[in-house]
């Protein structure tokens, strides 16, 4: 394509109704103040990637 | 809906729906911009700026990438994204450990330890009760979370060290697995508290504020000295330490009006050795001299674009920093429930003082009309909240439906929204735009990555 590069495709679509709740509290990571949680990591990636 | 903006000398296309993040040409940022709030098929470019067949081309391609739904793509439901009967179970605990600290920092929201109480230190019984009440009311999940946090919990570090071995050995009672953290301002830490810590402790925040000036204008010790010659140094050789052992951690400053400049110390921290960074706004529902306000939003702006400028050299230089509020996976990150859910205080997480009251998160300890137990007591937990928290999410805040950073912030901090615009429902807005701003440095960053390595 010449005007326009995907970067990501997004994975919100991917994932509509699930949540097993497993993942961190965010405010639990590092800030207890603000809330962001786009950096937070889903559990079920984190097992699944070597340590 | 889509949102357009340039971040450096790129013109970042989110596509909120989907998720989907684009980088495009100055001809489709012009057409995409005069589509956002309205139908894209009703969107007039700005004339002359660009030739018939420029946009022509562009708006085959914006066509197309609708088409296949990474554009204007239609946004799912609360129905689907929130179904009604998760359940009350709780998952993480603030455990005050200790509501007393050795340091007197301007900005402390919580009363310099006291939260606005007596000062006292968790005892040992009221912290397992503590636990035995996570354990009793987590349900079905497997992984729980004990935060120690204060005040300074290395002022009762004993009662730390005996909690993670009850809470090691109840877990297994309850086939679960706690993950503790620990957050410190370091004046209380050694050789000894540092190993048990690298040992047991998940993930461990530790507080500074960049440089030494800075730091010391607001981090104070009790006779109000500088702290930053105490600490620096020792957080440090801790830091070093968790990354040898591959362990998390963050050193974590609050920026106030003092040092609108923070790109500054953030730059500090890194130069210092320091890899994973996080400095945060200080903001107060009342009038007192560090909190920022709204009329510093342009100068906090740049500050953020200096700052992700920086976080390019560093990656350029092959030294990058981990900056928390710039970090965002596109592709594995939280799924869609958790993005609109709200961060579970109230619900899933509580905080619970030496006194042994739960509050529905540290931010509300001691503040009476949100006690909502006491962990001594035997059906002592009566979550009257519970309903308001869990309806406070994206989908019932009206400034949250429609803004385009919904699915990246989950709807704001609640203890802010009820503090700063008193209503649960109403977010902070200061809060809100730095917020933003931040995701769009974080999302430019993951394209300016892209387009250097392809």
């Amino acid at each position: 394509m010449q005007h326009i590069k995907t970067i990501s495709k997004g994975t919100l679509k991917q994932t509509d109704g699930k949540g097993c709740g497993e993942c961190q509290t965010s405010c639990q990571s590092a800030c207890k103040t603000s809330c962001t949680i786009a950096n937070q990591e889903c559990e079920q990636t984190r097992i699944k990637r070597p340590r | 809906m889509i949102h357009t903006y340039k971040f450096q000398d790129i013109n970042v296309v989110l596509d909120v729906g989907s998720g989907a993040v684009h980088v495009c040409s100055d001809a489709a940022a012009a057409l995409l911009r005069a589509c956002e709030g309205q139908p894209q098929a009703d969107a007039r470019p700005p004339e002359d700026a660009f030739s018939a067949a420029e946009f022509a081309s562009a708006r085959e391609e914006i066509d197309a990438l609708t088409r296949a739904g990474l554009l204007d793509a239609p946004e799912t439901g609360e129905d689907v994204l929130l179904p009604e009967d998760r359940g009350a179970v709780i998952k993480a605990l603030c455990l005050h450990v200790a509501h007393d600290c050795n340091m007197r920092c301007a900005y402390c929201f919580a009363d310099a330890g006291g939260y606005a109480g007596a000062r006292a230190l968790l005892p040992l019984e009221t912290g397992k009760r503590a636990i035995d009440f996570l354990l009793g009311r987590s349900g079905a999940r497997r992984n729980l979370e004990i935060d120690f946090f204060g005040g300074e919990p290395l002022m009762n570090f004993e009662v730390v060290k005996a909690l993670v071995q009850y809470g090691r050995e109840r877990e297994k009672d309850y086939g679960k697995n706690i993950r503790f953290t620990l957050t410190t301002n370091g004046l209380l830490l050694d050789d000894e508290k540092a190993a048990f810590i690298n040992e047991h402790m998940d993930n461990v925040i530790l507080s500074l504020d960049g440089r030494p000036e800075v730091n010391d204008r607001c981090r104070r010790t009790v006779t109000g000295e500088g702290t930053y010659a105490h600490v620096a140094e020792k957080l440090l050789r801790f830091a070093k330490a968790r990354e040898a052992a591959g362990k998390l951690y963050y050193v974590r400053g609050t920026y106030t009006k003092y040092n609108k400049d923070f790109a500054g110390d953030v730059r500090h921290l890194a130069d210092l050795g320091f890899r994973n960074i996080s400095v945060e706004p200080a903001v107060s529902d009342k009038p007192e001299p560090w909190a920022l306000a709204e009329g510093d939003l342009p100068e906090l702006f740049a500050e953020y674009d200096r700052l992700a400028d920086f976080m390019r050299e560093r990656e350029q230089a092959g030294q990058p920093i981990s900056f928390f509020h710039f970090n965002v996976d596109l592709e594995q990150g939280p799924c869609a429930y958790k993005r609109v859910a709200g961060c579970g205080a109230g619900t899933e997480y509580v905080a619970v003082t030496p006194e042994g009251d739960i509050y529905p998160c540290h931010q509300f300890a001691g503040e009476p009309a949100y006690r909502i137990g006491n962990v001594l007591t035997a059906g002592g937990f009566e979550n009257k909240w519970f309903d308001a928290f869990n309806k406070a999410h994206v989908f019932s805040k009206e400034a949250c439906r429609g803004c385009w950073a919904k699915y990246y912030c989950s709807g704001g901090c609640h203890a802010n929204a009820l503090r700063m615009e008193g209503d649960l429902l109403r977010p902070h807005r200061l809060s809100c735009a730095i917020e933003r701003k931040r995701l769009e440095c974080a999302i430019g960053l993951v394209c300016a990555r892209a387009l250097t390595c392809p």
